[in-house]
């Protein structure tokens, strides 16, 4: 059955009204998140509080959207899954915020359990500061909780979140390693349509483990994809992420990470290829509270058309975490006067022996290197996208897992040719 | 053969070349000497189509097709080589497949087949070898992190995969030490024949010991003040460029 909704805030409480008692989980939880959604509604829409958080992107849009009521999806899931890359993996699938046994395929090595089942919300999202959590707090049913056991290595692990046409989704995903265990966790969002994800990831790092979470951010170019991922990374372990974002109206891949123990890595890169009328935000906050972590950020974006990009990137650095090695950096390319890029690098430190440095680069592309091209023979048109392919590159090269590389040079790939056509 | 008529050209209203005439013969190879700020780099970025400067008069054909009118690709598709006085890093960009591209792009626009990355790796491997560089080279970014030396060396093998029939030489020996002065040079030598000519830019003598130039032009204030055979170089390393200009004026 499928009941047209209200739009915006009203419309998602008014949702949140119709389901409550049906929902998984401590329902005090649910109505402090729907309490916190009511007072800080959507930012940028009519009735949404003015955040600095949000000072570039403005939910508006979904504001103005309404949703169907997620049904369970026969026809059109199955050939979304078939734009999947052809990877030997176990796969962990979600079509409209459900969990979907059939097109799924469970890892053996880890733990996996549905929210839907189990309905822990976890301990590190903040419904409270953060709208889009609050949402999620309220709205989710299903999603995925992963436990890698100690000393395990899980090898690859696909998660998929899927959508169709007015679905809105909000899965609520949590993944843990345990201590010296490793894991490479791609994660791919994609669908048909108008339609919003919004999922919640928590993310546990113990002691020595490993977690390499690569993100190809694929979705229809009408749909909304907003995210937020909090971490936590314990002594000497390495949360290594790389978010490839290329689909959607508007994208928020938003990261939270705190080191909790001293000597871990956490690398939070990124790519993002827009065009037309796209507007994708980055935004991530580092939190130094053990001495001698390292963070490292590089995001590249490439902006066509009137797309907007925006990076908002924060390192804190709390008075014991001496020896921290904090680096940022983000590059774009305008591919047209009419795109933009902003820009807001943010570095708080309270410890004095430390190395933190951001940079920003916003460009087009380098006549020099474009003559240098075209004098040797290469026709202008590929001569450019040479040099943007080279700029890609060097963010990509963050990716050093051939299999999932291979991945997201294809995404490129498809996103170039549909450029082209 | 490259006929140069009263070729004037400017960059932002400054003129810089006023006049220059020049033939180069096929089969040839033209030394082009001159003082700092007489025009030299701008007669070899003219040629080869670099769009800052603007042409204000005069013709450049190359073989019976007017150069001016051509972009910069197809000028290299007919024959055209530079070889940069700062050849360009390309961080990202691979040299193998940079050069790869290029060869493909100048045989296709020729109707010639193109060469896949087996074949091309050991036509490559075979020059590399040739210009005592070391294999990575290949490998590497193009020109990311090469020394001033290694630099000049990625232009000479990049002439000697896309085999060009026009090739002008930008102050090539410059920044290079004597060996690698020699390897350069034997790398041009081993291009010429019939069909191959070349436009040599040098500030010193040094180099056309190496590359023993056919004649050899005196590029001041914008125009060609004298043309003589190799000797003039010697001429010019004894006197000077002020004695020089100041008899030709």
């Amino acid at each position: 059955m499928t009941a047209p909704l209200q739009s915006g805030v009203d419309g998602f409480l008014a949702r949140y009204e119709a389901i409550r008692a049906s929902l998984p989980g401590d329902p005090r939880q649910r109505d402090a998140a729907a309490d916190a959604f009511r007072r800080s509604g959507l930012p940028g829409a009519a009735a949404g509080r003015r955040v600095e958080a949000w000072k570039y992107t403005s939910l508006r849009p979904l504001a103005d959207s309404s949703f169907v009521q997620p049904v369970t999806p026969v026809a059109g899931a199955s050939a979304l899954l078939d734009r999947l890359p052809d990877i030997e993996a176990p796969r962990i699938v979600f079509v409209d915020g459900e969990f979907n046994p059939e097109l799924s395929a469970l890892p053996e090595a880890i733990g996996f359990e549905r929210f839907a089942s189990r309905a822990e919300f976890g301990i590190l999202a903040r419904p409270d500061s953060e709208p889009l959590v609050a949402l999620n707090t309220m709205l989710t049913q299903d999603g995925a909780l992963l436990t890698v056991p100690k000393g395990v290595d899980a090898g690859l692990v696909v998660l998929v979140n899927a959508a169709t046409d007015r679905a809105a989704c909000h899965p609520r995903h949590v993944v843990r390693l345990a201590a010296g265990s490793r894991m490479t966790l791609l994660e791919l969002s994609l669908g048909e349509g108008s339609y919003l994800h919004n999922p919640v990831f928590e993310v546990l790092v113990a002691e020595d483990a490993v977690l390499t979470h690569v993100r190809l951010q694929n979705e229809s170019p009408t749909a909304f994809h907003l995210s937020t991922l909090y971490a936590e990374v314990d002594a000497r372990g390495t949360y290594d992420s790389f978010a490839l974002n290329l689909g959607a109206r508007l994208a928020r891949t938003e990261a939270h990470v705190r080191f909790t123990g001293p000597s871990g890595i956490a690398h939070l890169n990124g790519a993002q290829l827009l065009r037309d009328s796209q507007h994708a935000d980055f935004t991530t906050v580092v939190k130094h509270d053990a001495p001698s972590c390292s963070s490292r950020q590089t995001v590249k974006n490439v902006l066509a058309d009137r797309a907007q990009g925006v990076f908002q990137g924060r390192i804190e650095v709390a008075r014991g975490a001496q020896k921290t090695d904090g680096y940022q950096m983000n590059q774009a390319l305008l591919l047209s006067p009419d795109a933009e890029i902003d820009t807001k690098p943010e570095l708080e430190i309270f410890a004095d022996d430390v190395k933190c440095s951001h940079g920003a680069t916003v460009g087009e592309l380098d006549s020099d290197q474009l003559f240098y091209l075209r004098s040797r023979g290469i026709p202008d048109a590929e001569a450019r996208s040479m040099l943007i392919h080279a700029f890609l590159a060097e963010g990509l090269n963050a990716v050093t897992n051939e299999t999932l590389r291979g991945v997201l040079d294809r995404a490129v790939e498809g996103w170039w040719e549909r450029r082209a056509a | 053969m490259l006929e140069i008529r009263g070729l004037s050209a400017a960059i932002e209203d400054k003129p810089i070349l006023q006049g220059v005439d020049l033939t180069v013969p096929q089969g040839e190879v033209h030394a082009i000497m001159g003082p700092n700020g007489s025009g030299k780099s701008t007669l070899a970025y003219v040629l080869s189509g670099r769009e800052d400067y603007v042409v204000t008069g005069g013709t450049a054909t190359f073989d019976g097709h007017d150069l001016l009118a051509m972009a910069p690709e197809e000028r290299a598709a007919t024959g055209v080589f530079l070889a940069f006085q700062y050849p360009v890093e390309l961080p990202g960009v691979g040299n193998a497949n940079f050069l790869r591209t290029a060869l493909n792009a100048q045989r296709r626009s020729r109707g010639e087949s193109e060469l896949d990355a087996v074949q091309f790796l050991k036509m490559a491997r075979t020059e590399t070898k040739r210009l005592e560089m070391p294999d990575d080279m290949l490998r590497r970014n193009v020109n990311v992190g090469f020394s001033g030396g290694e630099k000049k060396r990625n232009e000479v093998l990049q002439m000697a995969i896309l085999r060009p029939r026009l090739a002008i030489l930008d102050e090539t020996d410059s920044g290079l030490d004597i060996d690698a002065l020699r390897i350069v040079a034997d790398g041009v030598n081993a291009l010429r024949g019939p069909d191959f000519s070349a436009l040599v830019i040098t500030h010193y003598q040094r180099l056309l010991e190496h590359i023993v130039p056919d004649r050899v032009h005196v590029l001041a204030g914008g125009r060609i003040v004298r043309s003589g055979g190799p000797e003039l170089a010697h001429e010019l390393e004894a006197k000077g460029y002020a004695g020089m200009v100041a008899e030709a004026v």
